[in-house]
């Protein structure tokens, strides 16, 4: 069946070896979806005259929450009918992203009735991205999903974020904290802020269960949560030396079948810390010094694993750039034991939201309050003492700015005094 | 852009239902807008609200940010979505003619 607009430009992202998803918007066009035709028109115009086409800011909802839905409309309605409302909705990911294939189609099947069966798997916060569906629709499609799927939409605008885990303990042997519960825990608890939005911006949580980090919390969350430990690094010197001699091979087989495993170069001479020694016999590791890399222990699997007393370093303030520039969080808590229900870490949350809500400005990442204001005041309001580990190279920088209430006097000092004990 | 006609008053509406301009907002518009934002009757309450929002308008040329409107009035956000199921920003916005929300989703 010919398409009703022709798209000689979106053709060409068609052609090469890679899947397209101008192709896949094709085969529903074709089957009579009227979104997806108009939508391919649109996205053709806005090709051929470098312009976007959709309008910012929609302001759409279902009733009860602020957000999880995305209100979209474009702006040549008179050419590109059906797509005139093209409105987003978040559909919270279960943790870890586990559905069985009964729930996806029934996810499939609702979005082919009630919206363009367009869906993004998934967005870059995790949740399932359900793309373009008319007003009228989103209270029926949010019934359908709260009632028959049991699932909820997501967060979006000044809301906290869907939560997001790695595999954590159900895949990886890794994992320092159970990473799913934890996220669902977490959903469950702050399920008023991730519907109703109060913050001055955005918030995320994202948990990883070793600081391997395969969520990448540290680079995307405010407030990552990544699991450590805190004992010794676990050895089998047997295993070592099954490495070393060729036996078993590294990084679990991932770079092929290889017999010259060199530990010095591999292993040893890589550690940031410089901790590690071997002396042909035996690895041994100054455990003190480890700053939990991850990267002898990603090479030798076998032989080395994390410690036994787990928990998880929190780190705040991680954002992409959009007022200031990208941001890496930083560590708050070195460590707190993250065992069910959680109540240390969640006193602790509802310290911190307070402080940013108080002292964020509007649409201010609680980054970019820390940057503003220092890590002190932050630190005040969540009742935390400084830590040498909250700072990246303690030892390099000798100045420290004493809060002036812990200084006998404060900075006002009476020289008269002064000169009374010293001569000039 | 859209035009409403309700007791006898013009609105131009955007396509979220928003008046084009808080100079337009008449009682008439509250109205009109109730029942779509599932209001059966206004109480005081909601007008608490409504005129909060309208004067920080008035005095700054924004919305209040969320925390700023629960600290005036004195409610909780949850009771605001009581008042205004589809929240302060779609609703009681809309019902004091204040400009659309906008910003990152």
């Amino acid at each position: 069946m010919a398409l009703k607009h022709a798209t000689p430009m979106l053709d060409e992202l068609e052609k090469g070896p890679w899947p397209s998803f101008v192709s896949d918007v094709k085969r529903l066009a074709a089957k009579g979806n009227l979104m997806c035709e108009d939508w391919l028109g649109l996205m053709e115009l806005s090709f051929k005259e470098k312009e976007g086409h959709w309008k910012h800011g929609g302001i759409v909802g279902v009733f009860g929450y602020g957000g999880g839905v995305i209100g979209r409309y474009c702006d040549r309605p008179d050419l590109f009918p059906n797509v005139a409302h093209f409105h987003t909705m978040r559909v919270n990911q279960p943790a870890s992203k586990y559905y069985n294939s009964d729930v996806l189609r029934k996810i499939c099947d609702l979005w082919d009735a009630k919206g363009s069966g367009l869906t993004n798997m998934h967005g870059s916060t995790g949740d399932i991205v359900l793309l373009g569906t008319t007003t009228d629709q989103l209270e029926p499609i949010f019934y359908e999903l709260t009632h028959d799927l049991k699932m909820d939409l997501g967060g979006s605008g000044s809301n906290l974020r869907s939560p997001e885990g790695c595999l954590g303990m159900s895949r990886c042997e890794w994992a320092c904290i159970n990473t799913q519960d934890i996220i669902y825990d977490l959903t469950q608890e702050f399920q008023d802020a991730l519907h109703r939005p109060m913050f001055p911006y955005k918030f995320k949580f994202k948990s990883s269960g070793c600081p391997m980090d395969c969520v990448a919390a540290i680079a995307r969350a405010d407030c990552s949560i990544i699991g450590t430990w805190r004992d010794d690094i676990r050895i089998d010197q047997e295993a070592v030396k099954g490495y070393v001699g060729g036996e078993i091979v590294p990084h679990g087989g991932a770079g092929g079948p290889r017999k010259d495993f060199d530990i010095k170069a591999e292993v040893i001479d890589l550690c940031p810390t410089k901790c590690m020694a071997f002396d042909g016999k035996t690895l041994k590791i100054e455990n003190s010094d480890c700053v939990r890399c991850m990267h002898c222990i990603r090479v030798m699997p076998r032989a080395l694993r994390p410690g036994v007393d787990t928990g998880a370093t929190i780190l705040l303030g991680a954002k992409a750039p959009i007022l200031e520039g990208a941001q890496l969080s930083s560590v708050v808590i070195p460590f707190i034991k993250m065992e069910s229900p959680y109540t240390e870490f969640k006193e602790f949350v509802e310290k911190l939201w307070d402080y940013w809500m108080e002292n964020g400005k509007n649409r201010e990442r609680l980054g970019e309050l820390i940057q503003r204001q220092g890590l002190r005041e932050l630190l005040k309001a969540v009742e935390l003492e400084p830590d040498p580990r909250m700072v990246n190279t303690p030892r390099y920088n000798p100045y420290i700015f004493y809060d002036p209430e812990k200084v006998p006097g404060g900075w006002e000092h009476d020289a008269t005094e002064y000169r009374k004990r010293h001569q000039a | 852009m859209g035009q409403i006609e309700f007791k006898g008053k013009n609105f131009e509406v955007d396509e979220d239902g928003f008046i084009a301009s808080f100079d337009d907002w008449t009682t008439e518009w509250v109205d009109y807008v109730k029942t779509s934002e599932g209001i059966a009757e206004l109480t005081d309450e909601h007008w608490a609200v409504i005129h909060v929002l309208q004067d920080y308008y008035r005095k700054h040329g924004i919305a209040p940010m969320v925390r700023i409107l629960t600290k005036v009035t004195g409610y909780k956000l949850k009771y605001i979505y009581e008042l205004f199921p589809s929240g302060p920003g779609k609703g009681a916005c809309k019902m004091a003619g204040l400009p659309k929300p906008t910003g990152c989703v």
